[in-house]
């Protein structure tokens, strides 16, 4: 591969891959965050109404959802996003969706007892979602999250499909310029790999945190990668729900 | 002839698309049987492989399927599609497709299994050790059949995520629901009516998927 290949099409190739699990993570966080605790609302129209949008955004594969925001969307609303942002939106709405029920198992696993004392105080239920039960609740969805961030990573490949140019379809160029098929795609996964090591560094840290605040500290790490990377694994299959989720792209 | 905002919803282009429709759902389905086969089968040797007696056996496997449960799958896709024949390997692109959902989905299900291994009893490992059956019998006959039944409904979750993963196969080319859809809004510049019946049979069947693995798990875990 020519230097020029490499800072012309891979470099900024990651640095658009990078942007979009941003941006994409940030949307998906605030639907999340609104979904998932309009999902313990107690008007049943409002839990109703986030279940069908979990439940549609999660069924649905996140790559027909990008091509419908890209091609339909267009047709049906007039006016059509720039690339980068309908894949924002596609990757932020079904990312989002997967989080909710993160964000909606977490409240739930607050003890009960905590939210009565809401209420015996006479907090108001936005006083108690955000005195009491956020901050019992957030350090919980954390390693989920990290997760979901990696998926998250992962599916913002599917944007090249799309002529996005992130580093997956600067690997596309670089393989019909060169024809060196292994190294350019073996590189690019690479490239992956580390931007998800340090995505799960950064979350394992930001647990830490978060649980230091509330007095508690991570699980101790187990497995073969130690503290590095098994923040990925499903230690209880019990506490596995049968859900239209699991793995995204 | 330029038509403006073709925002109205077109029931005969449904129609049009639906004999295509079923043949990539034919393809679709084909993918995730054979992508789940392979996922379940290779998990399951990933799974052991933890547990190998030598530490020799447990690192790599660990590092590589680290290595492809952080990577996109759409990456691993075009990895196998571009390389494999210059390796002299010649699959068809369906093929290709179903080996990498199958490798990429077994590092999850060999977490999965390997959960379920870590909750059989300790007990139940003596029990077997008291009775000294050999290694193999100790699994195929005392570890294995409780540690499979309890992970029936997690492994469903991941038949219903590599459903949803098939659509990548239109990037290689394979002639599954998605890539139909494309074919058929390039040849008649209509894209809402079959991108949209896709989309809605991805949630239909997703959804009712979801629907009978809660019902599995009631029967099977508890």
């Amino acid at each position: 591969m020519t230097s020029g290949l490499w800072e012309h099409w891979v470099l900024p190739g990651i640095w658009i891959t990078i942007q979009l699990t941003i941006y994409s993570a940030a949307l998906a966080t605030v639907v999340a965050f609104g979904v998932g605790m309009a999902r313990t609302h107690r008007l049943w129209i409002v839990r109703f109404v986030a279940g069908v949008y979990t439940e549609i955004f999660r069924g649905t594969s996140a790559l027909v959802l990008m091509f419908w925001i890209f091609f339909v969307l267009p047709q049906i609303a007039g006016w059509s996003l720039v690339p980068m942002w309908a894949a924002v939106l596609a990757l932020g709405l079904s990312y989002g969706a997967y989080g909710a029920e993160i964000v909606r198992g977490a409240l739930n696993a607050v003890a009960p007892a905590q939210r009565e004392a809401g209420v015996a105080l006479s907090f108001t239920p936005w006083q108690r979602m955000r005195l009491i039960l956020l901050p019992q609740a957030v350090p919980e969805m954390i390693p989920p999250f990290s997760n979901l961030l990696i998926e998250l990573l992962k599916g913002t490949a599917l944007v090249s499909l799309l002529g996005i140019g992130d580093v997956s379809f600067a690997a596309y160029l670089v393989r019909l310029a060169t024809t060196e098929s292994a190294e350019i795609y073996s590189l690019t996964l690479v490239i992956y790999f580390v931007i998800a090591f340090v995505l799960t560094r950064g979350m394992r840290a930001l647990e830490r945190k978060t649980k230091a605040g509330i007095g508690q500290r991570p699980a101790a790490g187990n497995g073969i990668m130690g503290s590095k990377l098994n923040m990925r694994q499903t230690t209880d299959v019990s506490k596995v729900p049968a859900s239209s989720g699991g793995g995204g792209a | 002839m330029i038509t403006t905002a073709a925002s109205t919803w077109d029931w005969s282009a449904v129609g049009d698309f639906m004999p295509h429709f079923w043949d990539g759902l034919l393809v679709t389905l084909q993918a995730l049987v054979l992508g789940s086969l392979i996922s379940f089968s290779l998990g399951l040797v990933w799974a052991l492989a933890f547990r190998a007696p030598t530490r020799f056996v447990r690192w790599p496997v660990g590092l590589v399927t680290e290595f492809i449960r952080n990577t996109p799958l759409l990456v691993q896709l075009f990895f196998l599609y571009f390389v494999l024949p210059d390796w002299g390997i010649q699959f068809s692109a369906l093929t290709t497709g179903v080996v990498a959902i199958g490798l990429h989905y077994s590092t999850y299900t060999a977490q999965v299994y390997r959960a379920g291994i870590e909750a059989v009893p300790a007990g139940q490992w003596e029990a077997a050790r008291a009775l000294s059956l050999s290694y193999r019998k100790t699994w195929t006959a005392v570890i294995l059949p409780q540690a499979i039944r309890r992970v029936v409904p997690a492994l469903g979750n991941y038949v219903v995520a590599m459903l949803k993963d098939t659509p990548l196969l239109a990037g290689i080319g394979v002639l599954e629901l998605l890539q139909r859809s494309r074919l058929e809004a390039a040849q008649t510049f209509q894209y809402t009516e079959a991108l949209t019946v896709v989309g809605v049979a991805f949630i239909v069947i997703s959804y009712t998927a979801s629907l009978l693995l809660r019902s599995l798990e009631r029967r099977l875990v508890h």
